[in-house]
């Protein structure tokens, strides 16, 4: 793996970094994925959540269209799997009230307990499932 | 204002997703396969933000009140309860297979493929799921209470 993409990954989690700290500063609002689309969803506060929302989407789009790496997708992924573990992540980020934005991102930033014992458990928990189903069930 | 600031600040958070390669689910998994050719790309990503959002936050909390409104909106639970714990181990099973996160998941509708039409619809049914059994266990709570609960309060964290 090439220096260049610890690079991108850095320049992009000080950039991940920046929003969250412009959104808490500006807004009172914390920069959390799961808790915008519930908001979204489920409460009146909707417009603002779409327009960070719609906002995400651009912000890709434009590094795609810079000539930024395109992600290309698994071709024996199987969709069975794929659909529940969209459930699962939409249910469990509902169920703990947040996700890698909300409790490690912004959670960690406000030196929280509770967003420490989410990250340290999706992490680890994704650690061992993800070496269950590449090295156990071989699918990759 | 804050309108034009939601957008730009998730702009500038989707253009980090999309440059971190956090979209690439081959370098999310490469980061959680530690028995495959380990990629430590999330480290750098996590670990960017978080020492941007440490510093900051020390600061920003001493503010009597964010610069556009009139609150800062956080959620002011401190238990560490079950369902933080089985909620996050849920994700951490359904990320550890697919390598997806909310935030990469949505941002990958700038360049959609199956897995996005797979995965987002599946995302957001499990949100509705959640929001459905929270309501129920809700309904449930109104009885026994007599009426005194009103709806539990919405999620700010995350």
């Amino acid at each position: 793996m090439a220096l260049n993409n610890l690079l991108n990954a850095l320049i992009g989690g000080i950039l991940i970094g920046g929003s969250a700290t412009l959104l808490f500063w500006l807004n009172g609002r914390i920069a959390g994925i799961s808790s915008i689309v519930a908001s979204l969803l489920f409460t009146k506060d909707r417009l603002w959540s779409a327009l960070f929302l719609l906002g995400l989407v651009a912000g890709a789009a434009i590094y795609y269209a810079l000539g930024g790496s395109v992600p290309v997708p698994r071709s024996n992924f199987p969709v069975w799997l794929l659909a529940a573990a969209g459930v699962l992540v939409g249910f469990g980020t509902a169920l703990a009230r947040g996700c890698t934005s909300g409790h490690g991102v912004c959670g960690l930033g406000r030196l929280s307990l509770r967003s420490l014992v989410a990250t340290l458990t999706f992490l680890s928990v994704g650690l061992l499932t993800t070496f269950v189903v590449r090295h156990l069930f071989g699918v990759i | 204002m804050p309108n034009i600031i939601a957008l730009v600040t998730g702009l500038i958070f989707g253009f980090g997703l999309a440059i971190s390669g956090m979209t690439h689910t081959e370098i999310v998994l490469g980061f959680l396969d530690v028995a495959g050719e380990w990629n430590p790309s999330l480290l750098f990503v996590l670990g960017g933000a978080v020492s941007v959002t440490v510093a900051s936050f020390y600061w920003i909390r001493k503010l009597p009140k964010p610069v556009f409104a009139t609150t800062f909106i956080v959620t002011e639970i401190k238990k560490i309860d079950r369902s933080l714990v089985i909620g996050s181990a849920l994700f951490g099973i359904g990320w550890g297979i697919s390598g997806y996160c909310p935030g990469p998941a949505i941002a990958l509708l700038a360049a959609p493929n199956w897995e996005v039409w797979v995965f987002l619809p599946a995302l957001l049914f499990g949100y509705g799921l959640h929001e459905y059994v929270s309501k129920k266990s809700q309904v449930n709570i109104v009885n026994l209470n007599d009426n005194q609960t009103s709806r539990p309060e919405q999620p700010t964290c995350g």
